[in-house]
């Protein structure tokens, strides 16, 4: 058994293809959709958790190259800049699942990755700016 | 009092390298295990640290002159708009100051992402600034426009100049409305779904020194990484605000004027803020010695978040409409837990200072006085306390049509 977050990026011209139910129903998959938008130029971006055996979920990321999708693991999405991070806290009321959270008592913030649902909420939460994400889209400046 | 040591003393130990210098978070531990009066006869400096979001906070640059020369009338920095007021090329650049083409507001809530606080961090950090100014032009300044690009080490003077930072206290803001909002304390959620503290507490300067016995007019700080002085006592001081028996304050009270070369500054401690849908500001390192002169001094450095109060404030409608009264007082240990109870509700606590930074910086401050670089300086003159019968102004708002003076 594999269960992995992943962030699926459409282009514009499969962003209508029905992807999902192609993972449910050819390779047998359990998918739990975290967080799904389109951005302006029509790309669109899944994040969502896969889990499964090994094989189907190899098979399952070929399939997803082949159709001209890239597929990266959800941890790499929001990068946590710490020699920018003031270790002030504001972020920590905001972050949805603790990701972001106070360590006591030494009272540093620190960024857990595999809690991150990619929310966002951070990235203009924190004021000095310390929150990046890799990728451009609709929700984020 | 048995323990009595003057500030010269305690300059000769450092010289020497014999004095004893404690944080005030260390200095806690050891006044329980041995007591006041021991304690105070073996410490001879307590070193304080804040490391917090201070809007009232700025620098005066003189930028040299340009050939031929020019009287500065509006003056942008990276954009933002410097004060041009002054003398030909001087300048007063304020930390929350924002381009005018910054959308502010217009794209609710706004993102504030470049003002004041971030280029005096740029300059600190050595980065080319963009000068853009404009001028009516004189005989004795004939020039009237002039871009260009300048570093901190190019031109003449910058002083870090601070109306007011380093609070005594502050309120603690929640939202009880229906809707979140979008402040200087922070992002706060509806229905009180956070409350945002913004003092070290036990380790912030005017809390080790609650009645201003050794801090005065030109006290020498640690500043921004530099070394800094104690200018005056701050805006909106207001010593006369209620204190408990210890003379610890309930609610926001004194405040300092501090000022320093920030040539001497580091990026590290003085960075800019972005506060969504408030706007941009400067995060101020801040560290002040106690000379530890007696143990009533011992005393009070010896306070610990758990005898320190700050009130809750509703920041929907009590602080914006000015409404009076609190939702009550919660201590800095409650605060710092991660969750505090107003109300019958448990809310979740987060804090805009950093006390991780606050640690750093009383640490900092800790090591140069006993590498014997910095020594404490007798106050001028003393700062106004709690007999000083100040008491806080609101702004009069009379019909500006009958004039009262004639």
């Amino acid at each position: 058994m594999i269960k992995q977050k992943v962030v699926l990026r459409f282009p514009p011209h499969i962003v209508e293809q029905p992807t999902i139910y192609h993972l449910i129903k050819d390779f047998d998959l359990m998918v739990n959709i975290l967080r799904a938008d389109i951005n302006p130029k029509k790309e669109g971006r899944l994040m969502m958790e896969l889990s499964g055996s090994e094989t189907n979920y190899q098979r399952a990321v070929e399939w997803l190259k082949e159709q001209g999708l890239q597929i990266m693991n959800l941890e790499q999405q929001i990068i946590w800049r710490s020699d920018l991070c003031t270790h002030c806290g504001a972020c920590t009321v905001i972050c949805p699942t603790e990701a972001l959270m106070f360590e006591r008592p030494g009272m540093t913030v620190r960024f857990a990755e595999e809690k991150c649902i990619v929310c966002e909420l951070c990235l203009r939460a924190c004021p000095a700016r310390a929150m990046e994400t890799l990728v451009e889209n609709a929700n984020s400046r | 009092m048995k323990v009595k040591r003057s500030i010269e003393e305690i300059n000769e130990k450092i010289k020497t390298g014999k004095a004893v210098v404690l944080t005030a978070e260390e200095v806690i531990g050891v006044v329980k295990d041995k007591g006041l009066e021991q304690t105070a006869a073996s410490v001879d400096v307590v070193t304080t640290g804040t490391f917090g979001p201070m809007c009232s906070s700025g620098v005066f640059l003189n930028l040299g002159h340009p050939r031929p020369r020019m009287k500065l009338g509006e003056a942008f920095l990276n954009s933002v708009p410097a004060y041009a007021g002054l003398a030909a090329v001087d300048l007063y650049l304020g930390a929350t100051a924002i381009p005018p083409t910054d959308p502010a507001n217009r794209n609710y809530p706004g993102d504030f992402i470049y003002g004041g606080g971030h280029v005096i961090e740029d300059l600190v950090a050595g980065k080319e600034i963009r000068l853009e100014a404009s001028s009516y032009g004189t005989d004795c300044y004939p020039l009237k426009r002039i871009e260009t690009r300048f570093r901190l080490s190019e031109i003449n003077e910058a002083t870090l100049y601070n109306p007011r930072n380093a609070y005594q206290n502050y309120n603690v803001a929640v939202n009880s409305g229906e809707k979140t909002i979008y402040t200087y304390m922070g992002i706060l959620k509806p229905g009180m779904g956070n409350a945002n503290y913004s003092s070290a507490g036990q380790l912030s300067p005017l809390f080790n020194d609650p009645l201003l016995k050794t801090i005065g007019i030109g006290t020498r700080i640690f500043l921004g990484g530099g070394i800094g002085y104690v200018a005056w006592h701050g805006t909106q001081h207001n010593p006369s605000a209620a204190r408990d028996e210890k003379g610890i304050p309930k609610g926001p009270a004194a405040t300092l004027a501090l000022t320093g070369d920030l040539k001497q500054m580091k990026p590290r401690w003085l960075r800019g803020l972005s506060f969504l849908g408030y706007g941009a500001t400067l995060q101020v390192g801040v560290g002040i010695p106690i000379p530890i002169l007696n143990e009533e001094i011992m005393g009070c450095c010896a306070v610990s978040d758990e005898e320190i109060f700050a009130p809750v404030v509703d920041y929907q409608s009590a602080y914006p409409f000015r409404e009076s009264g609190n939702l009550g007082l919660v201590s800095y240990a409650d605060l710092k837990s991660g969750s505090v109870t107003v109300q019958g509700k448990k809310i979740p606590t987060a804090s805009l200072s950093s006390y991780a930074g606050a640690r750093e910086i009383a640490a900092n401050l800790k090591e140069w006085i006993e590498a014997g670089r910095f020594t404490l300086s007798v106050p001028a003159a003393p700062l106004p306390s709690v007999d000083a019968g100040i008491s806080l102004n609101a702004l009069p708002q009379r019909d500006p049509e009958k004039q009262e003076d004639k």
